[in-house]
């Protein structure tokens, strides 16, 4: 039984189509991730499947009882909004103190709840995201750019984070991100989407998709191929890569 | 010393200003601070239908003030940024209910008490209006509290947890439509949004929880309404606007201390 199955999906604002006819569906315990060019629809997607869209066309299954644990893209609290983050992992309601402190102990940042929200570094806050969507027990963790802002040893730790959540708790990923050579490598299955589905497979079989190709040109699979010998090497190498990407 | 009237005017202005202070917060925090104004404005348009259809006031008041929160939720997400669509509401209602109120011909309205309103005036009858529709607001806020602090943050959020944030925002709309039903007597059109805003960004400086947020901005608010009776009492200044002239005075006091703290 998957946990969610996208049919036939039609997403429009208005006028305009921003996805036609995608189907998929994430199985329970599995990596999937989303690319695209920016206005491919992605975060549509995403907002479709939580149930934030309304669709034009298709339908959208979601196993019984499922539970989401969502990091948005952007989220910016106002300023004249006082929160501590132990009050925001509680919303909206029915959150133990021990979990509190266990979902920041799991999202790499204990020590935090009696801070303002406001007055997190932008590592921090993400974390504090994370925190709050796996706080649920989700089946599903859904995350869209959810390491923007972050710099590249941290955006890779964050990734780790997520791989260690996965074991620990056996949830679902389905993510969007533009850093594809980290994508590539903690995906268990990869969909490339430009409006519609252009492919989809394993992390190997998109990167030597033409469609993929056509796309992201040979640039990113260069980074693939990088991340492919980053693969051989259990020991950390990470900065060297980093710079030869640059 | 003090007359009966003015304990009843103490009572109305303590009223309004704890059903007031929680929205207020929720409408600073949603930078929806023109919503309080547009509703109110448009409750000149029922004063006037009211008056002309010879139903009561406050169900006029109320009617309309309903209509225009329907709208605004509506409206709103179509295109037009939220203060762009409260300012052309606002301002055009206003603009309708006090041309409405001038082709009512035979009719007298002392449309300066409906602006300004005037509490010195609140009977017995209209202050059980007062708090029995506070209560009913602070109840149906307190009822959807967390699912409404969830949406503000982020309706995404909101969705992700099985909440509607529409609905949730209908909650709000309602509740503030009611407010300012039951508040245009006591303060009038004119300053229902400065007492719906000014505490609850007087109170900003002195919370670090959203609820200890909403607390502080009924204290600021009733502590306005005593003040400013009292002010307006020995000073034989108007009511209504004494009131909110305490409010801005505490939040001016209010921001200096927090500024003060960060220097030090």
């Amino acid at each position: 039984m998957s946990l969610v199955e996208v049919e036939d999906l039609s997403v429009a604002y208005g006028a305009q189509t921003v996805l036609l006819r995608v189907s998929m569906r994430i199985e329970p315990g599995e990596i999937v991730t989303i690319v695209g060019p920016n206005g491919s629809g992605k975060t549509s997607l995403l907002r479709a499947i939580i149930g934030a869209v309304t669709p034009a066309k298709g339908r959208i299954i979601r196993a019984a009882g499922l539970r989401f644990g969502y990091v948005p893209q952007r989220l910016h609290i106002d300023p004249t909004l006082p929160i501590t983050v132990a009050r925001f992992l509680q919303l909206p309601g029915g959150v133990a103190p021990a979990d509190i402190a266990k979902a920041l102990l799991e999202a790499g940042v204990p020590n935090l709840s009696s801070r303002q929200m406001s007055q997190l570094s932008g590592g921090q806050f993400q974390r504090v995201l994370l925190a709050r969507a796996l706080i649920g027990k989700p089946d599903l963790l859904l995350l869209d750019e959810a390491t923007q802002g972050l710099d590249q040893p941290g955006s890779a730790a964050f990734y780790r984070q997520i791989e260690a959540v996965r074991l620990s708790t056996g949830c679902a990923v389905l993510m969007i991100s533009h850093e594809l050579h980290v994508v590539m490598s903690a995906s268990d299955r990869v969909i490339c989407i430009n409006g519609h589905v252009c492919c989809e497979g394993t992390p190997a079989i998109v990167a030597n998709a033409p469609e993929y190709r056509a796309l992201f040109g040979t640039g990113t699979g260069g980074a693939f191929a990088l991340y492919q010998h980053d693969h051989d090497h259990d020991h950390d190498h990470t900065h060297e890569h980093n710079e030869a990407v640059e | 010393m003090l007359e009966d009237f003015m304990m009843r005017a103490t009572l109305a202005g303590i009223g309004v200003a704890f059903a007031a202070a929680p929205l207020g917060c929720l409408v600073v925090w949603r930078r929806m601070a023109y919503f309080g104004e547009a509703t109110a404005h448009a409750a000149v348009l029922g004063v006037a239908l009211s008056l002309a259809l010879s139903i009561s006031v406050f169900a006029g008041a109320m009617v309309v003030a309903l209509l225009m929160a329907f709208t605004v939720n509506i409206l709103s997400g179509r295109g037009y940024a939220m203060d762009t669509l409260l300012g052309v509401l606002a301002h055009s209602s206003l603009a309708f209910g006090l041309v409405a109120v001038s082709l009512l011909s035979g009719i007298r309205i002392d449309l300066m008490a409906y602006l300004f309103g005037d509490i010195l005036a609140v009977s017995r009858t209209d202050l059980a209006v007062i708090w029995g529709g506070g209560a009913l607001v602070i109840a149906l806020i307190g009822w959807r509290w967390s699912p409404l602090l969830t949406a503000t943050l982020n309706s995404d959020l909101a969705y992700a947890s099985g909440i509607d944030p529409k609905r949730e925002q209908l909650v709000l709309t309602l509740s503030l439509a009611i407010v300012v039903a039951v508040a245009i007597k006591v303060v009038g059109v004119l300053l229902i949004a400065a007492l719906l805003v000014i505490p609850a960004a007087a109170a900003r400086p002195l919370s670090r929880t959203p609820e200890s947020m909403a607390f502080v901005a009924g204290a600021i608010g009733g502590l306005s309404a005593v003040l400013g009776l009292w002010a307006a009492y020995f000073l034989d200044t108007p009511a209504g606007p004494s009131i909110v002239c305490i409010a801005a005075l505490i939040f001016a006091g209010t921001s200096i201390l927090s500024a003060l703290q960060t220097n030090i």
